[in-house]
């Protein structure tokens, strides 16, 4: 358990992705089964153990330590998991060879019922040490909470194994803790597991941004044409009963998406965009990316969401025909698979996302420039004669999305950085102009931490550093007055409406484009810009 | 006779004072008379007219404040008693850092022991904790919180070394107070088998000199200063220096350092988490919460008088313990050295 403690409190600190897959690597090296099978379920959350209620730890210390005592410690910690871990005083001193490995623990607790599971963890937390009890309490309360993806924890295993992380994908569904058959592949103690899941996740082919020397190639012949919709990727597979939603990570979402597993009445692996929208006489009317969002990252979902919010699902490709497997075939053969395909599905749920006709690349240009629907971000250019291959080969599909939209906001906030940066000021927080034109005010629109070169950090932070008005904490807050001030020019991607910001709008991957050091602060946008933006981008469908 | 142990210390504005001795402890305003406890800028100020304490705490302050900081000093011996307009002084070791020490005074049979910071548990670059018999302990209350166990610090000397070998290509930065916890860091690396150059932040050299001149050996340590183009040499070293040079523009000569802190504090997961700290070290030169408690135990005073920090919790302890206590309410310590 003192391992699986020191990686927790390790992964917590690291901010670096390397970092947290090197921390990973190692631990994986250094642990044996079932102990790092188990730890790799608590981080993917495939974990499946009698939790404990908050409640019931309260009451395991107030029989063992003062109330006062206790309430003066929780108030400084402010973590109920991490003031027991620390104020826990054992019956006895922990002995060594007492203290319980994360393999028995967790096997204890799949056969434990609630109440058998708190008196477990009591006789626990008496042979731990402080850093183990805090990775126990955390287990058993449900909430690692410890910045690391199932992805991250997949790439690890890929890197430990030296294999590529599309193997573990396509592998992770027929797989239970502890994967001792997976563990024992990696190390080359046994051959790869076989066939293990019905309906398993195949690893997507990803796009590469399409860039100006590449332009030369884009010609009618050679490329086909579709709308890039910025929904989100899944990958639907039906086959012997089972029926998934794998998003292009590989993570199972059916759950949330009830409205389209119910009618994946087909036996095949399709792959398309999911976006919210309503059927209507010209087939389904597609919804803003602010209606998805209120179907997303959610682990249940309730009967009005599914009424107001309705999913389907835009289809662009067919990598499985029934059970015969189609991706060797050439784009424009499985394309037409495709469309006899989905002529079979329910109308209210899939449709095909169409091909977009054009003869020479100024046409493509033009159609980029004026997207006829807002949730479209741009163009996807397939090669007629592309076989369906993992990862993101160079050449066979090129994205090129509409040039980002573009405002000049004012520096308001610097936060200092993690890692690498924690000697920089390098998270910025940026405001747009509102109020009366005689006397305006700043009001934040959003954060960014990236776009800039490596020499405009240091010239950003030497900014911050000379202007500060007023520091809470990490947060300097920096001089931003009509005349006086650095304007950021901020590119991002879309608008969504906000309950949390002040302003009302939230930004979609904002990034600093340039520095307007010959801008004064007072000729930076209104929010009213901003908002005129909104409501286009909601006049959707 | 004194009638009350306040007769005997008292806290005033300035300080802990001593009427019938007319002397400060500590005090944080130029005196006429201070004695010290240790060389912490918070407990030995510069500007006294008179300052008695350890030869050590008194070295330490002359490196700090220049060798006129007061107009008189004299040296205390450990363990030997000076009287003082009839108060008998006497210096006992505290285990807190090189010089460190409690003052016991006392006048009339009571005895009165001001233990400034102290710590318990093991430390290689001091003398430890001598337990004083006493009518009233003044103890400090840093880290008196339940919350507050500091693990053997061993382990976490440890805990480095690992983080070293997994990350052999980044620099580890360790935050680490200058007058002690550098010290006692450089000293238990050491004794844990890392003989390789430590690099150490300009504002450590004259206190690491300092402690090497005393007997602790700090093995081979280099300034921590870089060309611009041998910034690849600090790869997979250790670099010590003060917590808040690492925050700032000296810290960018390190090739993607993994920054670490070695304080009690680091016991809080948020207290790391917010100072931007990778890799926590809860190494303390103060006690935790079982130190302090075993320590009124132990002296067994009948009065306990509770000082900077978290006074609240051991009055507390103290209440339930049938100990009588009070916090002192003495202002001008930072409880956040560590």
């Amino acid at each position: 358990m003192e391992e699986f403690a020191e990686l927790l409190d390790r992964l917590v600190l690291t901010p670096a992705r390397n970092g947290k897959l090197t921390l990973l690597v190692d631990y994986f090296s250094r642990t044996r089964d079932p102990d790092r099978g188990y730890a790799l379920a608590a981080i993917t959350g495939d974990l499946n153990i009698a939790n404990v209620k908050p409640a019931m730890l309260r009451s395991l210390i107030a029989e063992r330590m003062d109330e006062q005592l206790f309430g003066y410690s929780y108030d400084y910690v402010g973590d109920l998991a991490e003031t027991i871990s620390l104020v826990w005083a054992a019956e006895d001193a922990p002995r060594a060879n007492a203290a319980p490995s994360l393999g028995d623990i967790v096997t204890s607790l799949i056969h434990a019922s609630r109440s058998d599971a708190v008196r477990l963890v009591e006789r626990w937390l008496d042979r731990l040490d402080a850093s183990a009890r805090y990775a126990l309490l955390k287990l058993v309360t449900g909430g690692l909470r410890i910045g690391v993806s199932a992805r991250l924890a997949k790439q690890a295993l890929a890197q430990f194994g030296d294999v590529d992380v599309g193997e573990i994908e396509e592998l992770w569904h027929g797989l239970k803790p502890p994967y001792e058959p997976l563990f024992a592949w990696l190390e080359r103690k046994a051959d790869k597991p076989q066939g293990l899941a019905s309906a398993p996740f195949r690893p997507v082919m990803l796009s590469t941004p399409l860039e100006e020397p590449d332009y030369g190639k884009i010609n009618a012949e050679t490329y086909a044409a579709e709308w890039k919709w910025d929904g989100i990727r899944v990958q639907l597979t039906a086959e012997g009963g089972q029926r998934r939603i794998y998003s292009r990570t590989g993570d199972d979402i059916s759950h949330a998406f009830p409205d389209v597993a119910d009618a994946m009445s087909f036996a095949g692996t399709l792959d398309g965009e999911l976006l919210v929208g309503r059927p209507s006489a010209t087939g389904i009317e597609v919804g803003s990316f602010g209606d998805l969002q209120q179907r997303l990252n959610r682990k249940t979902v309730t009967a009005k969401q599914l009424e107001s919010f309705p999913a389907f699902v835009r289809l662009y490709d067919l990598l499985f025909d029934g059970d015969e497997d189609i991706r060797a075939l050439a784009f424009i053969e499985r394309r037409a698979r495709l469309e006899t395909f989905v002529a079979g599905l329910d109308p209210a749920r899939f449709d095909l996302s169409p091909l977009v006709p054009f003869e020479t690349f100024d046409d493509l240009a033009e159609l980029r420039g004026n997207p006829p629907h807002p949730i479209i971000e741009g163009l996807m250019l397939k090669r007629r004669d592309s076989a369906y291959v993992p990862g993101r080969p160079k050449g066979p599909w090129f994205k090129w999305k509409r040039d980002p939209f573009i405002i000049d906001a004012v520096l308001v906030y610097a936060q200092r950085g993690h890692g690498k940066r924690s000697s920089y000021y390098s998270d910025y927080t940026f405001a747009v102009w509102t109020g009366p034109e005689s006397d305006p005010q700043l009001v934040p629109v959003g954060k960014a931490y990236f776009g800039f070169t490596d020499e405009e950090l240091k010239q950003l932070d030497a900014f911050v550093r000379n202007n500060t008005t007023e520091r809470f904490g990490p947060v300097r807050s920096v001089r931003a007055e009509p005349d006086h001030g650095l304007v950021l020019e901020v590119a991002f991607e879309g608008l969504n409406r906000s309950n949390r910001h002040k302003s009302g709008v939230a930004m979609r991957f904002p990034r600093i484009s340039r520095l307007r050091w010959d801008k004064p602060p007072i000729e930076a946008d209104r929010l009213e810009t901003l908002e005129a933006l909104l409501r286009d981008s909601e006049t959707a469908g | 006779m004194l009638k009350r142990p306040e007769d005997l210390l008292r806290s005033t504005p300035a300080g802990l004072y001593c009427p019938p001795g007319d002397f400060y402890i500590d005090p944080i305003r130029p005196v006429q008379k201070a004695l010290i406890t240790h060389g912490h800028s918070d407990h030995a100020r510069s500007g006294h007219e008179s300052v008695m304490a350890t030869r050590q705490t008194l070295d330490i302050m002359a490196l700090r404040y220049g060798s006129g900081f007061a107009a008189v000093t004299q040296a205390a011996t450990l363990g030997e008693t000076v009287v003082n307009n009839g108060v008998s002084v006497s210096f006992h070791p505290a285990g807190h850092v090189l010089g460190s020490a409690q003052i016991a005074v006392e006048k009339d049979g009571m005895r009165i022991v001001a233990s400034g910071d102290y710590k318990r548990s093991p430390d290689p670059t001091c003398l430890g904790f001598e337990p004083v018999a006493c009518d009233v302990f003044i103890t400090e209350a840093t880290f008196a919180l339940p919350v507050f166990r500091h693990p053997d610090s061993r382990d976490e000397i440890a805990k480095l070394l690992r983080s070293v070998e997994q990350f052999p290509e980044r620099s580890h930065l360790v935050g680490a107070y200058a007058l002690g916890k550098a010290q006692r860091v450089i000293r238990m690396l050491r004794d844990a088998g890392h003989d390789r150059t430590i690099y150490i932040h300009g504002a450590l050299a004259k206190l690491c000199d300092y402690y090497q001149s005393q007997g602790i050996d700090l093995g081979d340590l280099s300034p921590a200063t870089v060309d611009t183009d041998n910034a690849g040499d600090f790869a997979g070293a250790i670099v010590i220096g003060p917590p808040s040079a690492f925050l700032d523009r000296w810290a960018r000569r390190f090739p993607d350092p993994v920054s670490c802190f070695a304080s009690g504090w680091m016991r809080i997961r948020q207290r790391a988490r917010q100072g931007g700290v990778e890799l926590p070290i809860i190494l303390s030169d103060h006690c935790d919460w079982d130190e302090l408690t075993r320590t009124i135990t132990e002296l067994d005073p009948d009065q306990v008088w509770v000082t900077h920090g978290r006074e609240e919790a051991l009055v507390r302890w103290c209440e339930l313990n049938g100990y009588k206590a009070r916090p002192l309410h003495l202002i001008g310590y930072e409880d956040e050295g560590d």
